[in-house]
């Protein structure tokens, strides 16, 4: 069980935002803090990790007391059971992978690193170094230096983003393997929907700051669910008018679609405009692509 | 030049730079290292202060830093005279304060490489390893410094090759005695004022010869080095 309470003043890209998140982590779950770049995600997990000290709050993992700023109380990152997996993944480049897993890992644990090299599917790469490597392999070799120590709390900073599509399918699935196996608690940082769909039990929507949703991916993202209406952000491209209606055309995602719209709704809207394109398909046709 | 007549000129003054200059660096590779760490990863707003003191002297005239370092040195003044009362040692005029004047005079050379290849490291290694359960001084150790081997061969290097050129510190604080202060430098100086132009060629000679080695060997090796993916 990991419950934190977190205020802090943060300079985001579009200036001064007030960070102040509280929750709770249920123990074995995966949690994902999913949010625009910017809402202070990645200032979160390194929170938890101790690298930022917050100016007020609390951090109390398994009944123990990492931060508590009212009773001074604050662990080095050194003293905090976690692993942590950088965006860069800040692998040691002098050291082989083999070296970089067992960074952390006394003499009488060389078993668990061969265990861990296996499990990733490193074991053929074991003597390289970092710079010899792949960007999914340096990945792997990341996330299992940081669970190579057996922590407590499993904080992720966007892991996968540096990948490409087809390998972050195939990652994740790895990911979400380990994640059973080991039954670590995971903090995830993604803005990668599909990803913490795909991945969480547990969904910390974050914005500007604050916790905006938060519950199961199901309760987070399908607000509507099955009630059949399709709700999506669009943006106005042009207005024409043709004999006696109005053609409006939309952006939606990647496509471009043209609707028709009345004489009301035409005067309201022009070229730039974001709007909520609301659609009732009841019993929608689903196409395999390949 | 044959060997025999090789082995008539005196070498102690080149015997004698070499010397400063191995302790010296010895020295300023124990200093420069932490000093370098510091400089590299402190936050203080004195920050910009220290860095200063340690480029001043680049710019400072070496007679200035040797005048200085005369006067601090010298048994009349408070300084020197409390170093002879506790520590019954004289800088002035010593082999001691040679090296304590080239430490200084050549600081830079080995703080900014290496404060350069500190910076050139991404932070979040240094995260990383804390994140790992490991103090700062194992991480500087068994990941910094391995990392940043051309940074510190360069600091080694010109630390060295600065100190066996100095002139003007230890002429001002050394003077020109034989077998103590009198290094190589000094003595092509010495000679040329007494016209014996044989042997000052003879020294120079041997400097500019040593030194060529030196930087050539850094400069294949780093090249090696940066082949072999830098570690």
């Amino acid at each position: 069980m990991i419950e934190f309470s977190l205020q802090h003043p943060l300079q985001g890209a579009d200036g001064a935002i007030a960070l102040d998140v509280r929750a709770e982590l249920a123990a074995g779950t995966f949690a994902a803090l999913f949010g625009p770049s910017g809402a202070g995600k990645t200032s979160v997990l390194r929170m938890l990790a101790g690298l930022l000290q917050p100016a007020q709050g609390r951090i109390a993992v398994n009944g123990v007391t990492w931060f508590d700023a009212a009773r001074g109380i604050n662990l080095p990152p050194q003293k905090r059971p976690i692993g942590f997996v950088f965006q860069d993944y800040a692998l040691f480049p002098n050291l082989s992978v083999r070296q970089n897993i067992g960074y952390a890992v006394t003499a009488a644990d060389a078993g668990w690193v061969d265990e861990l090299l296996e499990l990733t599917g490193l074991s053929a790469l074991a003597s390289r170094r970092p710079g010899q490597l792949s960007g999914g392999q340096k990945q792997r070799v990341a996330l299992a230096r940081a669970v190579a120590r057996k922590p407590q709390l499993l904080l992720l900073d966007e892991p996968l983003s540096a990948l490409d599509i087809r390998l972050r399918g195939e990652l994740q699935d790895e990911l979400l393997a380990l994640h059973r196996r080991l039954g670590l608690t995971t903090l995830m940082v993604s803005h990668d929907l599909g990803e913490v769909f795909k991945l969480a039990r547990q969904v910390l929507q974050i914005d500007a700051g604050r916790i905006a949703a938060s519950g199961t991916p199901a309760e987070v993202f399908l607000k509507n669910r099955l009630s059949g209406q399709l709700n999506l952000h669009a943006q106005v491209l042009a207005v024409r008018r043709e004999e006696v209606l109005h053609i409006v055309t939309l952006l939606l995602g990647t496509q471009i679609l043209e609707v028709i719209a009345s004489d009301e709704e035409a005067e309201t809207l022009k070229p730039g405009d974001a709007v909520e394109f609301s659609a009732r398909t009841m019993n929608p046709y689903l196409f395999r692509r390949r | 030049m044959s060997f025999a007549h090789i082995l008539d000129h005196d070498w102690q003054p080149l015997l004698l730079t070499f010397r400063l200059a191995a302790v010296t660096t010895l020295i300023l590779l124990l200093i420069g290292i932490p000093l370098a760490y510091w400089v590299a990863y402190t936050r203080t707003r004195f920050k910009p202060l220290v860095e200063t003191l340690v480029s001043m002297p680049l710019v400072l005239p070496p007679s200035v830093l040797g005048f200085y370092l005369l006067l601090a040195f010298s048994p009349q003044n408070a300084f020197g005279q409390w170093l002879e009362q506790w520590f019954h040692v004289r800088l002035v005029f010593s082999f001691a304060g040679l090296v304590i004047g080239s430490v200084i005079f050549s600081l830079p050379f080995m703080v900014h490489p290496v404060q350069s290849g500190f910076q050139a490291l991404p932070y979040s290694l240094i995260e990383a390893s804390r994140t790992l359960g490991k103090p700062d001084w194992y991480t500087l150790l068994r990941v910094l410094l391995p990392n940043i081997k051309p940074a510190l061969l360069s600091g080694v290097v010109l630390s060295f090759a600065h100190t066996i050129g100095e002139f003007g510190v230890i002429l001002m604080i050394g003077g020109n005695i034989p077998g103590v202060t009198k290094v190589a430098s000094i003595a092509i100086y010495d000679e040329v004022e007494s016209l014996n132009y044989a042997a000052a060629n003879f020294y120079a000679l041997v400097l500019f010869a040593v030194t060529f080695v030196i930087l050539l060997t850094v400069y294949v090796s780093n090249k090696k080095w940066l082949k072999a993916g830098g570690g």
